[in-house]
């Protein structure tokens, strides 16, 4: 019984896999993500962790505000450290955190969807109303008076951005909860004796899991930039620099003024790249796990 | 309410904070508590701030020792002017971008403006202004590099909006790019479900020309996502642009939510937040209405 809905579940993996490799898009996102992701675990090879230390990188001599053909691949900013070892290891810290942020979005938005879509009757009300009024509370304003109570530190914003950003997934969650609910299988597991938590585990899990993960994959590029801007607004971890950090060092110690592109220029197109290439696996993945949508296109 | 408390359990040390740990006389720190109303058990202090939120006094900021609402008022125009330019702009260019892309789906006008407006929309919308102020004002010298006028020039009518308008190009740009996407995608893929609809093929098969079909039949049907997401995105016009204004210093609620921030200035926040989200919740209220009053069907639900 148990291998029959295993093998079923693997051959479905290997359906979605396949419809996946056929779509142009979805693998082009997969490859620059891999890219990215190499990048971030091989960040100690790539570049000198000391490179980011200003006291190390005065040591060495390098010139300060060089351009890359003066210095390195990418340069130096204000401070003497060179622009390409912060981008390889912001790379580490803005992947973590749109992650991390992530997941906790859409395990909050996952449980309340859940539990109000399945349970229904009062709880379902008391959940709807709260998810509504953090739909309702302007989420960037939210984020950014959390993070600046809270301290910037990494965790504290990886908290700020789950607990700002659940409502959307937990209304969708919850959607697809009532229509799997009304299924014939699960009025036939409940006449069999089934308890509650075997129903969610064994039915209605398995089948809001697409819908799951390809929210997740969507969830991720708005994770990914809300670090940015708060990072950019001066909430950002001073221990982790990331991409946004990057971008607001440059900004605070006038790149732009004296035209120091190389400075901000990498931080802000490795953001782009990882957000699109996140936003077209999302699609691919909607698209295989809501057929209507492929049709339309 | 939960404003006041936001603020008020999670907080540390607002006077402590405000200094840094600077070296500032202990008889000093308390002289400023008690003037800020910091001295008083957290109920006094919530119904205290009840009654003043009710007459709009938010308090004395912490930074610029001035009211916090006369600041605030002052920066409204600012932004509501470069916001809502934007906001305009966008909604305009995305819908007819969207229906462009839809109508001939699959196309190569189709792959470049969905292919284009998904690249804007995945950028950070304040970098992409960094590099237009970058390109624009400090290489090519085109505009200027930041502010709402051209400071001691002493111009006024007509001169003064011109000065203005020039000021307000990058970062206007900045946000229509910015905003773009989402109409786009929004209406694109609206109007392509509504395509599949049998009532344009009885249009089509009254000999309709297809400008016909398109602009009488099927694009008013499928902008009614459209229009709540327009009514949707003008209630955060207000806290839009935060990170945008600051990198043109435009002097709005933007740029006031960013200084506010470096302080960290409590008052300000608290006030802007709670202006933020009273912006919000007119204008769900506003796209509520519009869309029953649009689409009858909903009216019964």
């Amino acid at each position: 019984m148990t291998s029959l809905a295993m093998q079923r579940r693997r051959a479905t993996a290997g359906r979605v896999w396949k419809q996946f490799r056929s779509s142009r898009s979805g693998m082009i996102g997969l490859g620059v993500l891999l890219l990215f992701v190499l990048m971030a675990l091989a960040a100690p090879l790539l570049a000198d962790v000391r490179e980011l230390n200003p006291v190390y990188a005065r040591a060495q001599g390098n010139p300060q505000w060089a351009p890359p053909s003066e210095f390195g691949p990418l340069g130096t900013d204000y401070i003497r450290r060179s622009v390409w070892a912060q981008f390889v290891w912001g790379s580490r810290v803005s992947l973590f955190v749109g992650l991390a942020a992530t997941v906790l979005t859409i395990l909050i938005g996952s449980v309340i969807g859940i539990i109000a879509g399945f349970v229904g009757g009062k709880p379902d009300a008391v959940l709807m109303r709260v998810t509504e009024w953090f739909l309702v509370v302007p989420f960037l304003p939210l984020a950014i008076v959390l993070a600046s109570v809270l301290g910037r530190n990494v965790w504290n914003i990886i908290f700020v951005i789950g607990i700002t950003s659940w409502p959307s997934t937990a209304r969708l969650i919850r959607a697809q909860v009532l229509t799997v609910k009304q299924r014939l299988f699960v009025d036939r597991a409940r006449s069999l004796g089934a308890s509650g938590s075997h129903i969610v585990g064994q039915h209605i899990l398995p089948n809001v899991m697409g819908l799951i993960l390809a929210n997740a994959t969507l969830a991720v590029p708005i994770s990914i930039l809300t670090e940015t801007t708060l990072a950019f607004l001066g909430l950002g971890d001073p221990s982790a620099a990331s991409w946004g950090k990057t971008l607001e060092e440059a900004f605070v110690n006038g790149a732009m003024v004296r035209n120091a592109w190389w400075y901000f220029v990498p931080a802000g197109l490795g953001i782009l790249a990882v957000v699109l290439a996140f936003t077209l696996i999302g699609r691919t993945l909607e698209e295989i796990a809501n057929p209507r949508l492929s049709r339309a296109r | 309410m939960f404003n006041f408390f936001l603020f008020r359990v999670v907080q540390t040390d607002p006077i402590g904070s405000l200094f840094r740990g600077r070296n500032v006389p202990q008889e000093t720190l308390e002289n400023l508590r008690v003037a800020f109303g910091l001295d008083q058990p957290l109920g006094t202090q919530f119904l205290f701030y009840l009654r003043e939120s009710a007459q709009l006094n938010f308090g004395i900021s912490y930074q610029t020792r001035q009211p916090v609402w006369d600041e605030i008022v002052a920066a409204i125009p600012a932004t509501v002017a470069l916001v809502g330019v934007s906001a305009i702009l966008s909604a305009v260019i995305g819908t007819i971008g969207g229906i462009i892309a839809a109508w001939r789906r699959n196309t190569w006008k189709d792959h470049s403006i969905t292919s284009g407006t998904m690249v804007f929309y995945s950028m950070p919308d304040f970098w992409l202004g960094m590099i237009l102020l970058v390109l624009f004002a400090v290489v090519l010298g085109w505009f200027p590099v930041g502010g709402v006028s051209t400071a001691g020039s002493g111009e006024s009518g007509l001169a003064l909006l011109i000065d203005q308008a020039y000021h307000m190009f990058l970062p206007a740009l900045t946000l229509t790019l910015a905003y773009l996407g989402e109409y786009t995608l929004v209406t694109r893929s609206s109007l392509l479900d509504v395509m599949g609809e049998d009532y344009l093929t009885v249009a089509r098969a009254k000999g309709l020309r297809d400008v016909a079909v398109r602009n009488r039949h099927a694009v008013p049907n499928a902008l009614l996502p459209v229009v709540t997401l327009t009514a949707i995105n003008f209630g955060f016009v207000l806290s839009g642009a935060i990170a945008v204004e600051a990198v043109f210093s435009w002097p709005g609620l933007g740029k006031l939510t960013a200084d506010a921030i470096r302080g960290p200035d409590l008052p300000m926040l608290q006030a802007l937040f709670l202006l933020f989200s009273a912006a919000v919740i007119v204008f769900n209220l506003i796209a509520d209405l519009t869309y029953s009053w649009l689409d009858p069907r909903v009216e019964g639900q």
